[in-house]
C-alpha cells in the first residue's frame, strides 16, 4: 500500500488499531504531518529568501529588512508559520491526552498507515504507537517547542537566515515526533538520525563562522560513535525477535530472555552507548557545550529539553530490557550520576552563561539516567519533564540576556562577550521579568520546595536508596555509593545555579555606564514563554506528589487531588518491568542507606538546597567579580575546572591525534604508495609493452607488405601440413 | 591444366617478388596487377574443372582491379606532386 497524504489525514480510527479500549485516537498523523508541512513551507520561503538577498547583494546592497517597503514577505510569514504549526499540533495532542485520559488503555494503540519496508521476513510499518509514555513525550515535545518558536520570533527576529532557522525548527519537531511516536525501534532510528542532522544543521546555523561550523561537525561525528551502539543493538533485537516492533518485543522479552543473561546485557549496554551519544553522557558528553554555538532557542529546545532527553526516553521505553539486565541497569545508574557530578564540577567555574547552563543539563541528564537505571522510569520521565520546563526557562531566559546584551554592546560597538557573565551583573534593573522567571527556575532546578525540580530530584535520589536497598539488590555497595554522589550533586547544583543568578542579575553592573542605557527588558513575545515556562517549573511538579510526601505538609497535607499521578499514568508502560524486577529483587527497601524514611530525607534535601541557595547568594553576591577583560586567570584546581578537567585535551591526544596518526599512514604509505604504486606500475608495464610493439611500426611499405606475405605463408603452411 | 597453373604460380611469385624488392611505386603496382592476374589464370584453370563459377570471380577480380588502379595511381600521383619522387623509402611518416 503506497503512502498518500489523505491516509495520514483521515482519521485512524478507520485503519487498523490494534489495542485500545475504547480510545480513540485523534488525527495522530496529523501531529507529526504538521511540523513537516511548516519544514515544507518555510523551507520555499528560504529558498525563495535565499535568491532575492543573493539578487539584492548582485546589485550592490543587501535586502532591506528595515526598508521603506517593510520587511519582504519571506521574512514575516515563518513567524506565523512555524509557531503556527505547532500550536495545532499541541492542540490534536492535548485532545488525544483528554481522550486517553478518560478511558482506561492497557495496551498500546498502533496506528499502520502503510509498509515501509519488506524483504523476506523482515517488516518495517510507517505506524504511530501511541501510549501513556509516547503521549507525556508528545505533550512535552510540542508544548515546549511551541514556546520556544514564538520565543525565537522575537529573539532571530533580525536574522538575515530567519526562514531558514524556522525551516530547520520545524523539521526537528517532525523528527522528534517521529522519534517519540515510532512504533518500532526502527521508526525510533529514522527519528534518532533525523534530530541529529537538525542538531547539526542548527549548531552550524551561523556557519560562516568557523568555529560554530566546527561545533556542528562535531555534534554530527560524536553522535555517529553512539548511533553505531543503537544499529548494533537493533540487529540483536532482530537476530532475537525477528521484528523491531516495540508490541512484540516487550511481549517476548520475558521468556525469550534470560534474566541476566548475556544477550540481554549485551542489548541494553549497546542501546545505552546510544543513548550516551544523543543525550551527552560520560564518554560521549564532550559535544553538548560545544552545541551552545547554535541560536539560544536552538540550545533551549534541542539542546535541553527534548533532543538530548530521546536516550532517557531510550531506556524507558526499553524498559522491560534494561530490568532484564542488572548490569545494563548499574552500568546506566553509574556511568548517569558519574556524568551529573563531572557535569556540576565543571559548571561551578564556567564565565559563558550558557556554558554553565549546558553543563547543567548534562548534570541533570545524568540524574535521569540514574532515575531509569535504578528501575524507577517514571521518575527519570518525571524529571525529563520538568527538566524539559525548567532548562529551556533557564535557556530562554539566558538568551534574553543575551539578547539584550548583545543590543547594549552593538549599540556602543564594543567587542565584549556577550555570553560572559563576568561582564553582566546587576541586570536585575533591566530585565525584571526575565530575573523574576530565571529565579523560579533556578530554584526548581536546585530541587527547592514546592517548584517542579523538588518533587522530580527527590524522587530519583529516594528511588536509589529504595532500590539499592531491596531485598536482592544486584550492587547494594554500588548504589549507596550512587545515592551519596546524587546527593553531593544536588548540592553542587545549588550553588552553581545561584552562582549564575548572582553574577548575571545582582551586585554591580559590570556593561560599562553606555551600554547600560541601552539594556533593556525583552518584547512581550519573548517574555510571554518565559512566563508560561515559570508557572510550569513551579507548579509542574505537582503531578507526581509521593504519596507518603503527599500526607505531610510538604504535600499540602493532602489537599493535591493527584498522589504519583503520573507514575500511575505509566503504568500500562512499565508494568512488565516493574514485574521483572519485583520476581528479581524482591521488596524495595522503606529507609535510605544511613535510615530515614522518604518524607525526611525531602525535608533535609530541601533543606539542604535551600540552605546552599541562601548562603551562596551571599557568598558569591561578596565576590569581587572583574569584567571578562580584567579577569586574572583562574589557578590551581580551579583551573582544571575551568578548562573542563582537560577531557577535550585528552581525548585530542588518545583518540584525535592517534587516529589522525593512523590516517596519515595509510594516506601517505598505504594509499599512495602501495595501491597508487601497483596501479602506476601496471600502466608502466603497458607503456613498455607498447614501446616494443612500436618497434614493428617502421612505416615503410615494403616491410609491412614482407610480413604480410610472411604471414600468409605461415598460416598456409600450418593449414597444409 | 597443370601448365596454366604452372605459369599461373610462376606470374605470381614474380609479382610476390616484385612487390618485396621493388622501391618504385609504380612498379610495385604493376606487380600487384600481376598477382592478380596469375590468380585469374588460376581461377579460368579450376573453372575448366568445377565449373563456371570461377570464371564468374574472374569479372569480380577484374573489377576490383580497375578500381584499385584509379584510385592507387590517384595517390601515386598526388604523392609525385608533394615529394616529387615515388620511391617508397622516402613515404615513412605513418608510425607510432
Amino acid at each position: 500500500m503506497y503512502p498518500t497524504l489523505s491516509m495520514l489525514l483521515t482519521q485512524a480510527a478507520e485503519h487498523e488499531a490494534v489495542g485500545g479500549g475504547g480510545f480513540e485516537p485523534f488525527f495522530p498523523g496529523l501531529i507529526v504531518l504538521l511540523p513537516l508541512l511548516g519544514f515544507a513551507v518555510n523551507g520555499v520561503l528560504a529558498l525563495m529568501h535565499a535568491s532575492r538577498s543573493a539578487r539584492a547583494v548582485r546589485a550592490g546592497g543587501e535586502l532591506e529588512l528595515n526598508g521603506p517597503h517593510g520587511r519582504p514577505a519571506t521574512h514575516t510569514l515563518p513567524s506565523l508559520v512555524g509557531p503556527g504549526v505547532l500550536l495545532i499540533s499541541f492542540i490534536l495532542a492535548a485532545v488525544n491526552f483528554t481522550r486517553m485520559l478518560g478511558v482506561e488503555l492497557h495496551e498500546p494503540v498502533v496506528i499502520h498507515y502503510w509498509t515501509w519496508m519488506s524483504t523476506g521476513t523482515f517488516e518495517v510499518a510507517a505506524a504511530l504507537q501511541l501510549d501513556q509514555l509516547s503521549m507525556v513525550m508528545m505533550m512535552v515535545v510540542t508544548l515546549v517547542s511551541f514556546l520556544i518558536h514564538v520565543f525565537s520570533v522575537g529573539y532571530m527576529r533580525d536574522d538575515p537566515g530567519y526562514p531558514r532557522y524556522f525551516a530547520y525548527l520545524n523539521l526537528f519537531v517532525f523528527f522528534m515526533l517521529v522519534l517519540v511516536m515510532g512504533s518500532s525501534y526502527a521508526l525510533m532510528f529514522v527519528g534518532w538520525e533525523g534530530v541529529g542532522l537538525c542538531s547539526y544543521l542548527l549548531i552550524g546555523f551561523w556557519f560562516s563562522d568557523r568555529e560554530k561550523a566546527d561545533a556542528g561537525k562535531k555534534a554530527f561525528v560524536v553522535n555517529r560513535i553512539g548511533d553505531f551502539g543503537f544499529l548494533v543493538a537493533m540487529f540483536f533485537l532482530y537476530v532475537t525477535f525477528g521484528t523491531l516492533d516495540f508490541v512484540p518485543i516487550f511481549e517476548g522479552a520475558s521468556h525469550e530472555l534470560v534474566y541476566g543473561g548475556g544477550l540481554v546485557t549485551a542489548i541494553t549496554l549497546f542501546f545505552f552507548m546510544g543513548a550516551t551519544g544523543k543525550s551527552a553522557q560520560i564518554p560521549l558528553y564532550i559535544w553538548l557545550p560545544d552545541a551552545m554555538a547554535g541560536p539560544t532557542p536552538v540550545s533551549a529546545l534541542i539542546h535541553a529539553a527534548t533532543m538530548v532527553t530521546a536516550g532517557v526516553y531510550l531506556v524507558a521505553r526499553s524498559s522491560v530490557l534494561f530490568a532484564l539486565s542488572p548490569v545494563g541497569s548499574a552500568t546506566v545508574a553509574t556511568v548517569g550520576v558519574l556524568t551529573a557530578l563531572l557535569a556540576a564540577t565543571i559548571a561551578l567555574k564556567q564565565n559563558d552563561i550558557k556554558k554553565v547552563l549546558a553543563y547543567s543539563t548534562v548534570s541533570q541528564l545524568g540524574y535521569m539516567f540514574v532515575g531509569v537505571g535504578v528501575g524507577a522510569y517514571a521518575a527519570g520521565i518525571f524529571h525529563l519533564m520538568t527538566h524539559a520546563f525548567f532548562k529551556a526557562l533557564l535557556f530562554l531566559g539566558s538568551g534574553a540576556v543575551i539578547h539584550s546584551m548583545h543590543h547594549a554592546l552593538h549599540h556602543t560597538h564594543s567587542h565584549a562577550d556577550a555570553q560572559d557573565m563576568r561582564n553582566m551583573g546587576g541586570l536585575r534593573k533591566y530585565l525584571p521579568i526575565t530575573w523574576i522567571v530565571m529565579w523560579v527556575a533556578t530554584l526548581a532546578i536546585s530541587g527547592v520546595w514546592p517548584f517542579a525540580g523538588f518533587f522530580s530530584k527527590d524522587e530519583i535520589i529516594w528511588q536509589i536508596a529504595a532500590f539499592g536497598g531491596s531485598e536482592h539488590a544486584p550492587y547494594p555497595a554500588l548504589y549507596t555509593f550512587i545515592w551519596v554522589l546524587a546527593l553531593v550533586t544536588a548540592m553542587l547544583t545549588a550553588f552553581y545555579m545561584t552562582r549564575l543568578m548572582v553574577m548575571t542579575f545582582h551586585g554591580s553592573n559590570r556593561t560599562g555606564d553606555e551600554e547600560s542605557h541601552h539594556l533593556h527588558e525583552a518584547p512581550p513575545v519573548m517574555w510571554v514563554p518565559l512566563a508560561v515556562l515559570a508557572v510550569l517549573s513551579a507548579f509542574g511538579g505537582w503531578i507526581n506528589v509521593p504519596e507518603a510526601v503527599q500526607e505531610s505538609l510538604m504535600g499540602f497535607n493532602g489537599v493535591l487531588p493527584m498522589t504519583e499521578w503520573l507514575h500511575e499514568w505509566l503504568h500500562p508502560v512499565t508494568a512488565a518491568a516493574m514485574a521483572v524486577q519485583e520476581a528479581n529483587l524482591g521488596e524495595m527497601s522503606h529507609s535510605a542507606p544511613f535510615g530515614g524514611g522518604e518524607v525526611a530525607w525531602g525535608l533535609i534535601s530541601t533543606l539542604l538546597a535551600l540552605g546552599i541557595v541562601v548562603v551562596s547568594f551571599r557568598v558569591v553576591g561578596r565576590w569581587d567579580v572583574k569584567p571578562a577583560d580584567q579577569d586574572a586567570e583562574p589557578t590551581g584546581f580551579a583551573r582544571v575546572l575551568y578548562n573542563k578537567w582537560y577531557v577535550d585535551e585528552l581525548y585530542d591526544a588518545v583518540i584525535v591525534r592517534p587516529l589522525v596518526g593512523a590516517s596519515r599512514f595509510c594516506w601517505r604509505v598505504i594509499d599512495a604508495g602501495v595501491i597508487d604504486g601497483v596501479v602506476n606500475a601496471v600502466g608502466y608495464v603497458a607503456r613498455g609493452l607498447g614501446w616494443f610493439g612500436s618497434l614493428f611500426q617502421t612505416g615503410t611499405v615494403n616491410t609491412y607488405a614482407f610480413i604480410l606475405s610472411l604471414g600468409v605463408l605461415v598460416i598456409l603452411g600450418a593449414v597444409l601440413f | 591444366m597443370n601448365g596454366a597453373l604452372i605459369v599461373s604460380s610462376i606470374l605470381f611469385v614474380i609479382g610476390t617478388f616484385g612487390v618485396l624488392v621493388r622501391r618504385n611505386a609504380i612498379i610495385m603496382f604493376l606487380c600487384i596487377e600481376l598477382q592478380l592476374n596469375a590468380v585469374n589464370l588460376a581461377f579460368v584453370a579450376f573453372s575448366r574443372m568445377w565449373g563456371i563459377d570461377g570464371q564468374v570471380f574472374v569479372f569480380f577480380v577484374m573489377t576490383v582491379a580497375a578500381a584499385e588502379a584509379a584510385v592507387g595511381l590517384a595517390i601515386i600521383i598526388s604523392i609525385f606532386r608533394h615529394y616529387e619522387t615515388v620511391n617508397v623509402d622516402n613515404f615513412n611518416l605513418l608510425k607510432w
